[in-house]
């Protein structure tokens, strides 16, 4: 709770006894309150705020007790029920394990492959621009078009990919359609797409080391694999801390690229957490069920953040 | 909280890049260039296919053998082909005014509100603060199934007040904003509160002006946002006249079929309003994505 009190002047300047003295003394009093102008200018966030996220946020957590349906039907409290039900569904299992098998395989090319890049066009080669431009690039599209074009390039018979590989003499993949391949596929795709947000990340934590730190290390003799050991790894560590976080938090919510590369079929090898929330809500019209589901996520993705949490305060601490 | 957010200082290279006492052609280098190269051409392949692809007809883009150049040669066919089917335009003009509206009620409610929690004391501020900033970790999925069930009750299914009213809110901006004006020196603001402004006015004429670039870096971190939002659109919207390019294109690609050309135009119409923006605006949007980027974290 004390956390949110940042920045708070009143308090910094007036000492705790002080305070203390005053609130017993005055309890009534308003000190220099503004309730008037602060809560006209709070007040549109509020509205926006208490409709579009209280409110779905509570009213969804009473859903997941009811077997209410999308067309209107049903809304009878069921208690528990879904959420047994859930833990109980082997489909669920299957979307939550397709869902960290993607995270895991997503989020370590996502970090790695954006420090290299970050590393390398730090390195003080020309054509900085150009470096940012051709990694940043596919950031900018719409999971839609992302899709679409790998789509194509992993067309079995007419993409860029397999006849690449048949003019080496290897033989053609099923990329989508091979469900032993397919969430492999997806997970290019998507580090194609995102490892540039990654990198602009690295490339300004890389920027905010202190010049001093690789003077020092020159002083001291520190050759260029040294300066990167030694300087630029160590002083990242945090933010590749954030980063790794950031992603996992990221990758876990994937639904864009699987619905879509998928062709909108929920395929057992790819089936994401979400794709399930979707297609129970949206094609089964179970809105109670969907809903149990939801937060069953939910929960996960908190204790993620709270784990992030703890190691942000230890590490300022 | 790491040092990140900061506003990057810029490290001034030599002309050549190099530091006193290096080679201009050392081992290490040479390698730094050819990772950099093969990087390089692997990220920018898919999109230059995707482009090669929609330069040829439809009968060469659709037969083997696969190629970069067409045997018909070069044509604008597919491009024409999906401009004159009409829907594009309109999809590209709906994402445009309604991530704009997006990002203009997001920017003004989080700006003011982020003002409030920095300078003003109100009842209730820290409470409703420490909502907000926990609200950050709640992801916008979990939300979607109530949210439709609410814009079924308010008769807002299908329309640009359901498309565009839930996505307005974005409570990391309101954290990213608090941070910047804790930091705006309060003098200025004194000087004006003395001559008699209004807390309003203060805020317009004094604090506003001053918070240009923070200002910049959200507004574009939520617009791209709101242009490359798929799921609540995809959910909101059925009206072929109401979708945003997104949405648009992930229904009409099912229809095209085998039109492997015409999609890989489409791909490129969609893509490029945003890449344009990208080589104009391209250090404003960095830096933005830098401060941005770390969210509330």
């Amino acid at each position: 709770m004390t956390t949110a009190a940042v920045g708070n002047r009143a308090v910094a300047t007036a000492g705790p006894a002080a305070d203390d003295a005053e609130a017993t003394a005055t309890r009534e009093r308003p000190r220099n309150r503004e309730n008037g102008p602060g809560w006209a200018f709070v007040a549109p966030l509020v509205v926006f705020f208490a409709l579009f996220l209280v409110w779905p946020l509570i009213h969804g957590l009473y859903l997941s007790f009811t077997d209410q349906s999308m067309t209107g039907a049903g809304g009878a409290f069921v208690g528990l029920a879904n959420y047994a039900e859930a833990f109980a569904d082997a489909e669920m299992w299957r979307a939550l394990w397709n869902t960290v098998w993607f995270t895991l395989l997503s989020t370590v090319p996502l970090v790695l492959i954006a420090l290299v890049m970050a590393l390398l066009v730090e390195a003080g080669l020309p054509g900085k621009w150009l470096w940012r431009l051709s990694f940043f690039m596919p950031f900018l599209l719409a999971s839609t078009v992302v899709s679409l074009i790998w789509v194509w390039i992993f067309n079995p018979q007419l993409g860029l990919v397999n006849s690449v590989l048949q003019s080496f003499g290897l033989a053609a993949v099923p990329w989508l359609q091979d469900p032993t391949v397919s969430m492999i596929s997806i997970v290019i795709a998507t580090v194609w797409w995102t490892v540039g947000f990654n990198f602009l990340l690295y490339l300004a934590a890389i920027q905010n080391i202190p010049e001093q730190q690789y003077e020092a290390a020159s002083i001291d003799g520190a050759g260029r694999w040294r300066k990167l050991w030694s300087v630029t790894l160590p002083q990242l560590a945090p933010t590749t801390m954030l980063i790794v976080i950031l992603q996992i938090l990221a990758s876990l919510k994937v639904f864009d690229q699987i619905y879509q590369m998928m062709n909108q079929l929920v395929t057992p090898a790819t089936q994401s957490v979400v794709v399930y929330i979707f297609d129970t809500g949206f094609t089964g019209y179970r809105f109670g069920y969907a809903s149990a589901i939801s937060y069953i996520f939910f929960a996960i993705v908190l204790i993620i953040s709270l784990v992030q949490f703890r190691t942000n305060a230890r590490r300022s601490a | 909280m790491t040092a990140v957010a900061a506003r990057p200082t810029r490290r001034m290279p030599s002309s050549s890049g190099l530091k006193p006492g290096e080679k201009r052609f050392g081992v290490a280098r040479i390698l730094a260039i050819l990772v950099l190269l093969f990087l390089a051409v692997t990220w920018l392949l898919p999109l230059a296919w995707a482009v090669a692809t929609s330069l040829q007809t439809e009968a060469d883009a659709g037969s083997a053998p696969v190629s970069w150049f067409g045997e018909s040669g070069v044509t604008f066919d597919a491009y024409t082909n999906v401009l004159g089917a009409g829907n594009v335009p309109i999809w590209a003009w709906n994402s445009l005014w309604t991530s704009a509206v997006i990002t203009f009620l997001t920017v003004a409610t989080c700006a003011l509100a982020a003002y409030a929690f920095s300078r003003l004391d109100f009842a209730g501020r820290k409470p409703l603060y420490f909502a907000i900033i926990a609200a950050i970790v709640i992801p916008p999925q979990v939300l979607v199934i109530p949210l439709f069930y609410q814009m079924l009750a308010f008769g807002m299914v299908d329309t640009y007040l359901g498309l565009i009213l839930p996505q307005v809110v974005a409570p990391a901006m309101v954290f990213i904003l608090k941070k910047f004006f804790d930091q705006v020196p309060i003098e200025l603001e004194e000087a004006a509160r003395v001559d008699g402004a209004s807390r309003l006015r203060v805020f317009w004429s004094v604090v506003l002006p001053l918070s240009r670039p923070i200002l910049a870096a959200v507004s574009i971190f939520v617009f791209i946002q709101a242009w490359n939002n798929f799921l609540w659109p995809f959910l909101i919207i059925n009206d072929t006249n109401l979708m945003t390019l997104p949405v648009g294109l992930q229904t009409v690609k099912s229809a095209f079929g085998v039109q492997y050309a015409q999609n890989m135009a489409m791909a490129i119409l969609a893509a490029l309003p945003l890449i344009v923006l990208f080589l104009f605006f391209q250090r404003q949007i960095i830096r933005g994505i830098a401060t941005t980027g770390f969210g509330g974290q």
